[in-house]
């Protein structure tokens, strides 16, 4: 027998059990008994606990189809991002928004649900920007398909970016379409010392206006963070522009996966993600300045705190929101999502009546009640 | 089956007498401006799908949110169906006039609010022009992306319904791409704000469902875009080609090259004859279809992607490469695609623009499908196409004064759609699906499909006021729609009643 070129322990097994699935959401419809939608429980930490029977999607794994030319890859929710992101490479493509991994059991279908996207996130897109498609697993058990496998496609309201993020509550993402990119042609990561975060950005805000080949910007104790890439011309030209000290490629993965030492929590804290409109000011917060992280060019800040109600109260009047990433650690909360706003709520609450009238769907997964 | 609002198949509307509508909304809004008279109305009768026409039963010009507010709750109170239209320009009749409603025209909101450089991105009314969002961009060095042909035109509002694209989608993405923000007002007439001036915002994703909603959900009333830095330069290459089937598989060796253009487009012999005829782009009327490809960026990079391009056309068997040697003749080689339209129109008294997507693999046996329905029904079909993500547009051309024409052209336009999700692509790529479309919805979607659509309408507007007939057809359409195409006896829905 020939092995395959790569470590087959990054190959999707290709298993297929929709049709069981089904049968779960079903009987669990008729019974009105929540199922807890679970892949590889390496975010059940994020958000609000759930109760409920396991519906276990780690099995129903496996690329459906993958066409390079076309730039599309279907692929079944239960899929390892390891497995999905190896076969990708394999072709010298990948998934532009660079989901995080938490943890080597991380699948696609928690990746889609929990619409979390990484360092590259404000260059090239989010989670739901590159999701074309997907088959839905409705309350009734039903296997639909909404969006499809082209770049561009308008017909129906967008299910698939509509459960993107949703965290399962409106219905079961069984297999997935995204567009996907070519690697980018060259690379190359550096690091600015001795800059303090109001001229951090600055910087950035002014190189933002020039069309130069940057998808990474952070910055952590006085240190700014930039990857580069593109064409090899322009990442070569650039860098010498820039100057700086060479990064190591990992730092972005590790920032991504929160394996950098930035994310040890003291007792008592607990990490938040500070999202903000760009360009805005450090918030005025009783944060130490070691335990904040600055990422997507100041868009995105995970911040260490036990104050998190002033974190947020902080965000809402910037424009932004907050995000109690690790409720665990601050042994728990109601609502690690910022609350939403009494109008948004009441259509919230609707679409989920519609799409979920006995609340079987990860039940108060995102806010009570939803 | 007629197109027009069909009570019977597209669900029963509220019969208001017009006077009673028109003192409610003259006594709710005031100083609201409200057409009545039908030489006023007569303007308004159709959007940029000419062929469809009706006169709503009053027209509303509000200018600022105290009376779309107004307007809104007070239809809602009487069960008043709104139709919202920005500046008429859609093709698939999304803002078809309903005779029992009233148009709600939300032209006046035209005020650009804010261009934030250094947050890149610009705050807006709906009836600001796409074009105009980047030219008060332009002295910052910014723009906004998505390029509808219609961009001189167009409104941003009408691009938020529709979704709409253009020739840079490939790279830049489709209008729900670029958005991050909009204030939208309910047919309750609440206020409410979906996706924030961050990457994101909490809940669910309301944001994207917006887009592309053809003014079923709500009513958007501010949108917030994002701008991009211009790109340093773009190049523009011209190839030709022999063989319709080579070109499309030259599309794909240029993406499997790893390049991702700004534009990749591509024009059948027909289209390149209209226009060269009418603007003297400089094409090749010997060649069977050409290429245009665009490439931006910085000025390095794109000079070494334009020499993989070529390389990669002349493997792929281009009979002539040209590149554009300047800036002027860049604008040449695009006017010629960007007049194909009218091009086309001056050829034919009449032409029917689709507007399906499809896999790029599946071209060459798309455009022969496409060749034979053009020779069975003895209309003569110019295809002119987004090849870069394998949106077609192919224009057939009729004339409405020959009886039997104008249906002739819609069965054939319908057959075409039916080919592109055959070949596993959509009825739509941009165009969105309004009126003209909405039998094709039954091919695409299957009922229970089309049942979670009504679901989702039922959350944001349970009396269906919101243009009500577009974009998700009832199942009884659908049940007759699909009584004229039974295949193998199998007919679709046995469960509802036939009309």
């Amino acid at each position: 027998m020939t092995e395959p070129a790569t470590d087959p322990a990054t190959r999707a097994p290709d298993r297929d059990i929709s049709e069981a699935l089904c049968q779960q959401v079903a009987n669990a419809y008729q019974s009105r008994a929540p199922l807890r939608i679970k892949g590889g429980d390496t975010r059940a930490f994020y958000g609000r606990p759930v109760e409920g029977i396991t519906l276990d999607m780690a099995e129903h794994s496996g690329i459906i189809t993958y066409d390079p030319v076309e730039l599309v890859v279907t692929v079944r929710a239960g899929t390892r991002l390891e497995a999905l992101e190896a076969a990708l490479k394999e072709q010298h493509q990948m998934l532009p928004f660079e989901p995080p991994r938490f943890g080597q059991a991380s699948t696609i279908g928690g990746a889609v649900a929990t619409g979390l996207s990484g360092p590259r996130r404000p260059w090239a897109g989010a989670a739901r920007d590159f999701v074309l498609g997907s088959h839905v697993i409705t309350q009734q058990g039903k296997l639909l398909r909404f969006g499809g496998e082209v770049m561009k496609n308008v017909a129906g309201y967008d299910i698939s970016r509509l459960m993107t993020g949703a965290q399962g509550t409106l219905g079961v993402l069984a297999d997935i379409s995204f567009k996907v990119l070519p690697l980018p042609a060259a690379t190359d990561s550096l690091r600015l010392d001795d800059i303090g975060i109001d001229d951090a950005l600055k910087t950035l805000s002014t190189l933002g206006r020039e069309p130069l080949p940057i998808t990474g910007a952070a910055w952590h104790q006085n240190a700014l963070f930039l990857r580069l890439e593109g064409g090899q011309s322009s990442v070569k030209a650039t860098r010498e522009r820039l100057g700086g000290e060479t990064l190591a490629d990992d730092f972005w993965t590790q920032l991504r996966d929160h394996q950098h030492d930035f994310f040890t929590l003291k007792s008592g804290q607990a990490l938040w993600r500070a999202s903000l409109p760009p360009h805005t000011a450090p918030l005025d917060i009783d944060v130490d300045e070691a335990d904040s992280f600055y990422d997507w060019a100041g868009s995105q800040r995970w911040i260490k705190t036990r104050d998190g109600e002033a974190l947020r109260r902080a965000c809402q009047q910037a424009g932004g929101h907050a995000t109690c990433f690790t409720p665990a650690a601050m042994g728990g909360t109601d609502s690690p999502f910022t609350p939403l706003d009494p109008v948004v709520e009441k259509y919230h609450k609707r679409l989920k009546a519609e799409l979920d009238t006995h609340g079987i769907f990860n039940p108060g997964r995102l806010y009570a009640g939803l | 089956m007629n197109i027009l609002y069909d009570a019977r198949l597209d669900g029963e509307l509220i019969d208001r007498d017009k006077r009673e509508v028109l003192d409610a909304l003259e006594h709710a809004a005031p100083t609201l401006t409200l057409l009545s008279r039908e030489e006023d109305l007569r303007p308004f009768e159709c959007d940029g799908l000419a062929a469809y026409r009706v006169l709503p039963m009053l027209v509303a010009l509000p200018e600022n949110l105290e009376q779309v507010e107004a307007l809104l709750k007070c239809c809602f109170e009487l069960g008043v169906p709104v139709v919202t239209r920005g500046a008429g320009t859609g093709l698939s009749g999304g803002a078809l006039p309903l005779e029992q409603g009233v148009l709600l025209v939300m032209s006046r909101f035209n005020k650009i609010i804010d261009v934030d450089p250094d947050a890149r991105l610009a705050r807006v009314q709906p009836g600001v022009r796409n074009l105009a969002i980047s030219e008060a961009a332009a002295p910052f060095g910014l723009y906004y992306a998505p390029d509808p042909s219609s961009q001189i035109a167009c409104s941003i509002g009408g691009n938020v319904a529709e979704n709409a694209g253009g020739v840079h989608c490939l790279k830049y993405g489709l209008t729900v791409h670029n958005v991050l923000r909009v204030d939208v007002l309910t047919i309750e007439g609440e206020h409410m704000t979906l996706g924030s001036e961050a990457f994101d915002a909490p809940g669910f994703d309301l944001l994207a469902l917006i887009n592309g909603s053809e003014g079923m959900l709500g009513v958007v009333t501010e949108i917030t875009v994002k701008l991009l830095p211009k790109p340093t330069v773009a190049k523009v290459l011209m190839a030709s080609f022999d063989d319709v089937e080579k070109a499309g598989r030259a599309v794909g060796d240029i993406i499997a090259a790893g390049i991702v253009p700004g534009g990749l487009e591509m024009m059948d012999k027909l289209a390149i004859q209209a226009a060269e005829d009418f603007v003297r782009a400089g094409y090749p009327l010997d060649a069977e279809a050409i290429l245009l490809c665009e490439l931006d960026g910085v000025e390095a990079d794109v000079d070494d992607d334009c020499e993989t391009v070529r390389r990669v056309l002349e493997r792929a068997g281009a009979t002539d490469i040209q590149q554009a040697k300047d800036e002027a003749e860049r604008a040449k080689f695009w006017a010629g695609r960007k007049n194909a339209f009218p091009a086309v129109g001056r050829m034919s008294p009449d032409y029917y623009c689709m507007d399906g997507t499809i896999p790029r693999k599946e071209l060459p046996r798309v455009l022969k499908g496409i060749a034979a329905l053009s020779e069975e029904s003895g209309l003569r079909v110019a295809n002119v196409f987004h090849a870069g993500d394998g949106n077609m547009h192919p224009l057939i051309l009729f004339d409405a004064n020959k009886e039997g024409e104008l249906e002739l052209a819609e069965d054939v336009g319908g057959k075409i759609l039916e080919l592109c999700v055959a070949a596993g692509g959509s009825i739509t790529g941009e165009h969105g699906v309004g009126r003209e479309k909405i039998n094709q919805m039954c091919s695409q979607f299957q009922a229970d499909e089309i049942t979670v659509f009504h679901a989702v309408k039922a959350a944001f507007d349970d009396k269906r006021l919101l243009n009500p007939g577009k974009n998700i057809p009832t199942l009884a359409r659908c049940a007759e729609f699909g009584a004229m195409h039974v295949h193998n006896n199998d007919l679709p829905h046995p469960e509802l009643p036939r009309f």
